[in-house]
């Protein structure tokens, strides 16, 4: 047996950090409290934990394979190094002017996020590219040394520097950059044109500027983590799960920490989506929900869906708008304040709202007993009976219905009990449903053609009914799904994404600077990927964002990787038609089309994963009891059997409805669906009628 | 089974989601670069009697309830004997959409079991629609381009191939305008599937009863919060620069119970230009100050709009009478916030903002060869810009942000990929916000130079150069804007000009007033903004009062 055979995946998250190791017996999870002080902390007690439950001993980890949600949390709260930005002359204000619009058109008194850097510390350069590249101001000697002074009298710890135009090229930023780390060599300086080269100044300046934010306070982190780990006799190399959902070296993620924001949700779709190619499934929605948000992320072909750039650390309900937009590649979600802890209220309308704002673990929902006042999701499913008072969390947090029901009649006083609890539930399903159908439709995707995967703990509650509600016929809930992210960790290949600004009209296509710009993508990428998988076979996928001439989106239009000939116009064209014609239905004739960005993925090949056979026969599910529960098309109480998902074995079947307990969560089957237990622990709800 | 309150809560929400599916939609396949980037565009779905049920939330208060009235027009002259299942269609009459030609209101009969039962109707901003092009130099509405009265651009599934030559032959750009028809026509087809399976999911035949619970439903909410403003008559006036002529906005609110109405006699008369205003735009801009102040949270819907009641003399400025040139009616229909809110001040005070630069500086740049003979093509660029808004009585105002209206700029860079032009400098304009205890926002500065080889020509539409945003309860006027060259040569703030090559132009857009008196200013907020640059010493100390 060599090393590599037992690995370890982490995931920091903001209440867990949750821990997997895959070892030749199995796969051993423990779950311990995030440590905000020393977050290594808690990795060193959940690994040791997890070695005791296993009886492995900790030397013999081959690998460490981890991911965080501390660098978007360093985004959020603000707590970043003190960091100067430097930029074009005249360009002084684009992370502060944002994209000059209201994200919320009814408020008189909305407020945008400040920038991470204000503008005393916004300094700038003499200096400006081209769109071409070409320099239309020299960057002169002297102004170089004035901005060198200038950082070092300003005592920063972290400098970001962004011209305009540098992902065409990146002279000057690559000079000053020289510059400053000469003088200043413990100074942390990120340049736009390593960290984000791609067009649009907004989305790179901060992207520059995140990674600057972030870089010394990531860096020291993984140090120490290197570092504690190996006095506790773990040497193996540790890996970071960055947002695309790939692995890279603990190095680059110190160097390009801006990278690992959306690791720990990326790590979830990973799960997904190895479940899914075990599965043989082609088409998956994965569908993950804790306490504060839900997430969504189309799955096509065992491959999450990725883009270019998203927005982080939303301020307002989060919506659209409100964050930040950083371009780094990554998993595509969507995310919304729906989960366990959302707050129902009444509106002006009398209408029941629900969510965003969330009561959290503390208070809590009302039936939590610590306080909370306000009715939740969580007190709605209690008053509904899809949640067993006495064995919630495995009976480690006793609820009260009472609390519920006092906390509804009180803040939903027009409603009868039931309703009231009906219409929290029903409303949050609707909201999360909505969500789903607009993100399938705006990626020119049927949702009825996908099998959803549930996992977080409010899925298994919320997943039928969302199947339900958007004509889903086929719902798959993992075991293990507490710890998702941790143990998608183990399953992600070495990946870098390459990406770069390079503007084309098909019109004047250049195959020469085509190929000589991929060549650069290519050999970028590959350089990351080997730190760590050395010899893999690895595969490459090519992707041009495009658009019509004049048109203010691109589209990915993925490419076969080769080289190009002039003749490749044609197959440009081709390939772009037809992710046209997917999206919207239709193309223009008439119209020139034009490349603005690339992105060049090295990654390495997953092994094929076993695949879960179909288990033999059915036959029914043991039952423990019968239990009431609220069935939401039937619009009223019925007799469920209860079944404990540890007695299930495969092939064995419960008709809806049903409700299915374990220690971490609750499976609730309606009347429309019935569930079967496969062969590696997952449980099947099928539509009733619909061939298994 | 009769659906419950619960029931028509989710329909309601669900039909919400509906519409915005709808308009991203036609966002992301639309060609003209307003309707993309500015959102200016509006989609929504109405019951059998052309009453709006549900609205998307898009960049253009200038629709709000311009779409939903200009539904009723349709209606009423289709017919319905001659409405038929796969109908669809459409008109840009300013005076019966939205208020220029350029904008096409699309409108489709919703039909289940072969029954009426409402219709979903959408507009968007069209990249060309024949005429003089976009701008204020037409002396009629006939210059402007070509006029479709309320037409069946489809009749039972067929789509009238006389008019698509029609319009073909009309505009500069009939791939693009005519691909605009059928986006706008498929996002309603996008709209009805939804629907139908909702209906279906709830087992409803028609939207009788949950038009009624949506709209009953908001027209209590409505009056509830007009009830809640105090009773009286409160008035209001604002001079704006105007095209030609300086132009005299007057306002009376009146607000008795749980109505209220605003009124714009004493509004100047008609322009020889485009900068007239069709009635349905001032009432749908009013409309939006209102709501924003008294009942920001009620969803917009007939009944959500119809509480409150907006009327301008016909053959005034705010209500331009045909055939009056109409094309830029944005500018002065952006102003109509501002004095609507000026006025509700008086009944509300320390709800409202001080007044803003408002009127968005679009900027239209025609860049040709210098010399004819060298062959490089000709290119158009449209960029977005916004100064700064009014203070608000506890927050400062935004710095470079558009209020009323809600687009979005483009990227400098993607811009510069477009056209042969530089942007030189897109910055904060440092002490232009009106000063206050609270600070209008700041106004920027846009410096612009044509690339080698081309000379350039901008078309001047820029508002609050003569009349700066004044400021509320002691607060200082915002900066007043800027149209001139780099070495300081000024240029008018209206109308068609050339930038030579070689030399550069710069914009320096409106601040927005304070509110408050100055000296009130919290002091670290007068620190912060002296060590960030936005107000300089000078203005610190004798204007704040700072002493330290």
């Amino acid at each position: 047996m060599t090393k590599q055979d037992i690995r370890v995946g982490v995931d920091i998250g903001g209440t867990f950090t949750d821990v997997a190791l895959d070892h030749p017996g199995g796969l051993a999870t423990t779950k311990v409290l995030t440590n905000y002080a020393n977050p290594e902390q808690a990795i060193l007690d959940g690994i040791a934990q997890a070695c005791a439950a296993a009886q492995v001993s900790p030397e013999r980890i081959g690998q460490v394979i981890h991911g965080t949600t501390l660098v978007t949390n360093a985004l959020i709260e603000r707590r970043g190094a003190k960091t100067a930005f430097i930029t074009t002359e005249g360009f002084r204000d684009v992370i502060e002017m944002r994209s000059e619009n209201r994200f919320e058109q009814y408020d008189l008194n909305l407020e945008l996020p400040a920038p991470l850097v204000p503008r005393q510390h916004r300094l700038t350069a003499h200096e400006r590219m081209s769109p071409q590249g070409d320099v239309l101001l020299p960057l002169e000697e002297a102004d170089v040394a004035r901005l060198v002074d200038l950082v070092i009298a300003g005592g920063y710890e972290a400098v970001a520097i962004g011209f305009m135009h540098a992902y065409a090229n990146d002279a000057h930023e690559v000079r000053l950059a020289r510059a400053l780390r000469a003088a200043a060599p413990d100074l942390s300086v990120s340049i736009s044109s390593v960290v984000s080269p791609q067009m649009r100044e907004l989305p790179r300046f901060n992207t520059v500027i995140a990674n600057a934010y972030v870089q010394p306070q990531v860096a020291d982190y993984l140090g120490r983590l290197v570092t504690r780990l190996r006095d506790t006799g773990i040497t193996a190399p540790v890996f970071m799960l960055h947002s695309g959902g790939g692995l890279m070296s603990v190095e680059t993620a110190a160097e390009q920490p801006v990278r690992l924001l959306e690791s720990g949700p990326a790590g979830g779709a990973i799960f997904a989506a190895e479940l899914a190619r075990g599965h043989g499934l082609d088409k998956v929605l994965s569908f993950d929900m804790g306490g504060t948000t839900a997430k969504i992320c189309l799955i096509e072909d065992g491959q999450p869906k990725t883009a270019n750039s998203f927005e982080v650390a939303r301020t307002y309900r989060f919506k659209k708008g409100s964050g930040m937009t950083v371009s780094t590649p990554v998993v595509e979600m969507v995310e919304i304040g729906a989960g366990g802890g959302s707050i129902a209220s009444i509106d002006a309308m009398g209408r029941i709202q629900v969510g965003p704002r969330s009561a959290g673990s503390e208070p809590g929902p009302a039936c939590y007993r610590r306080g909370g006042e306000n009715p939740t999701v969580t007190d709605a499913n209690l008053m509904l009976g899809r949640l067993d008072p006495e064995n919630f969390a495995g009976g480690a947090i006793p609820l009260d219905p009472a609390l519920s029901e006092s906390a509804v009649a009180d803040k939903l006083a027009a409603f009868e009990a039931t309703d009231a609890a009906f219409g929290i539930t029903e409303m949050v399903d609707e909201n999360m449903a909505n969500a789903a159908r607009v993100h399938t439709v705006e990626n020119g995707r049927d949702i009825e053609h996908f099998t959803m995967v549930g996992f977080g703990g409010g899925a298994p509650l919320h997943a039928c009914r969302l199947c339900e509600k958007l004509g889903i016929t086929a719902l798959l809930i993992p075991p293990g799904a507490g710890v998702g992210s941790a143990i998608g960790f183990l399953k992600a290949p070495f990946s870098y994404e390459a990406t770069r600004g390079f503007f084309q009209r098909l019109s004047q296509f250049d195959p020469e600077a085509i190929n000589t710009t991929l060549a650069e993508l290519e050999d970028e990428a590959r350089s990351f990927v080997a730190q760590g998988s050395e010899g893999q076979e690895t595969e490459i996928r090519l992707t041009a964002f495009m658009r019509y001439a004049g048109q203010g989106w691109e589209i990915p239009v993925p490419l076969p990787h080769g080289s190009f000939s002039p003749a490749d116009a044609a197959l440009f064209r081709d390939r772009f038609e037809a992710a046209y014609r997917g999206l919207f239905g239709r193309i223009i004739e008439g119209l020139e089309a034009e490349i603005t960005n690339w992105s060049l993925v090295v990654q390495t090949r997953l092994p094929a994963p076993r695949p879960v056979p179909k288990p033999e026969g059915e036959s029914a599910a043991p039952v423990t009891r019968q239990r009431r529960i609220y069935d939401a098309a039937q619009r009223d109480f019925v007799e469920a059997a209860e079944i404990a998902r540890d007695a299930l074995r495969p092939g064995m079947c419960a008709v809806g409805p049903a409700v299915i307990t374990e220690r971490e969560t609750t499976t609730i089957v309606t009347s429309a669906y019935r569930a079967i237990a496969q062969c590696d622990g997952s449980l099947l709800l099928i539509r009733k009628g619909a061939p298994a | 089974m009769s659906p419950t309150d619960i029931d028509y809560q989710i329909m309601w929400n669900r039909l919400i989601a509906v519409v915005e599916e709808q308009a991203t939609t036609l966002i992301r396949t639309a060609f003209s670069t307003s309707v993309r980037e500015a959102g200016d565009l509006s989609a929504g779905l109405f019951d059998r009697q052309g009453r709006m049920m549900a609205q998307a939330v898009t960049g253009t208060p200038g629709h709000v309830n311009a779409m939903a009235e200009s539904v009723g027009h349709f209606a009423a002259e289709i017919g319905p004997q001659n409405t038929f299942e796969g109908d669809v269609y459409l008109t840009n009459d300013p005076w019966l959409g939205t208020g220029h030609l350029h904008d096409i209101t699309v409108v489709t009969p919703v039909f289940r079991q072969g029954t009426h039962i409402g219709y979903f109707a959408c507009t968007a901003h069209v990249v060309d629609i024949g005429g003089r092009g976009f701008g204020p130099d037409a002396g009629e509405v006939y210059e402007e381009g070509l006029l479709i009265p309320i037409t069946k651009f489809a009749e039972r599934g067929q789509v009238s191939p006389l008019l698509i030559q029609m319009i073909r032959a009309n505009v500069r750009t009939p791939d693009q305008t005519v691909g605009d028809l059928y986006s706008l026509a498929a996002c309603n087809e996008a709209g009805d599937r939804r629907l139908q399976a909702m209906m279906d999911e709830f087992s409803i035949a028609d939207l009788a009863g949950l038009a009624d619970y949506i709209i009953e439903a908001s027209r209590r909410a409505t009056h509830a919060a007009i009830a809640k403003v105090p009773d009286g008559q409160y008035a209001n006036t604002m001079d704006v620069d105007g095209y030609d002529a300086p132009v005299h906005m007057a306002v009376a609110l009146a607000v008795s119970g749980d109505r209220i109405s605003a009124d714009f006699t004493g509004t100047s008369g008609m322009s020889a230009f485009g900068v007239n205003v069709p009635e349905v735009y001032t009432r749908a801009y009013a409309c939006y100050a209102l709501k924003c102040a008294i009942a920001p949270e009620v969803p917009n819907n007939a009944g959500s709009l119809a509480p409150f009641e907006i009327s301008a003399p016909e053959g005034c400025i705010l209500a331009a009478k045909r055939p009056a040139p109409v094309s830029v009616r944005h500018v002065l229909g952006h102003l109509v916030p501002d004095v609507v809110l000026g006025a509700l001040h008086h009944a509300l005070p320390g709800v409202v903002p001080a007044e803003g630069a408002s009127a968005l500086w679009n900027i239209q740049i025609a860049a040709r060869a210098s010399d004819p003979a060298s062959g490089l093509p000709a290119r158009e660029i449209l960029m977005f810009n916004s100064g700064g808004t009014g203070a608000r009585p506890k927050v400062d105002g935004l710095s470079a942000t558009a209020f009323p209206s809600g687009v979005s700029t483009m990227s400098v860079e993607a811009t510069e990929h477009v056209g042969p032009i530089i942007v030189w400098r897109k910055d904060l304009r440092e002490g232009s916000g009106g000063a206050g205890a609270q600070r209008g926002g700041l106004g920027q500065v846009i410096e612009i130079e044509a690339r080698e080889g081309y000379d350039f020509w901008f078309n001047a539409m820029f508002d609050r150069v003569e009349h700066p945003a004044r400021g509320r309860e002691g607060g200082a006027p915002g900066a007043p804007g800027r149209v001139e060259l780099a070495d300081g040569t000024k240029l008018r703030s209206k109308g068609r000009q050339k930038v030579r090559n070689g030399e550069r132009l710069r914009l320096s857009l409106p601040g927005g007033g304070g509110y408050g008196p100055p000296v009130q200013r919290d002091r670290d907020a007068v620190r912060r903004d002296l060590e960030a640059g936005k107000i300089t010493a000078t203005e610190a100390r004798e204007i704040y009062d700072l002493k330290d």
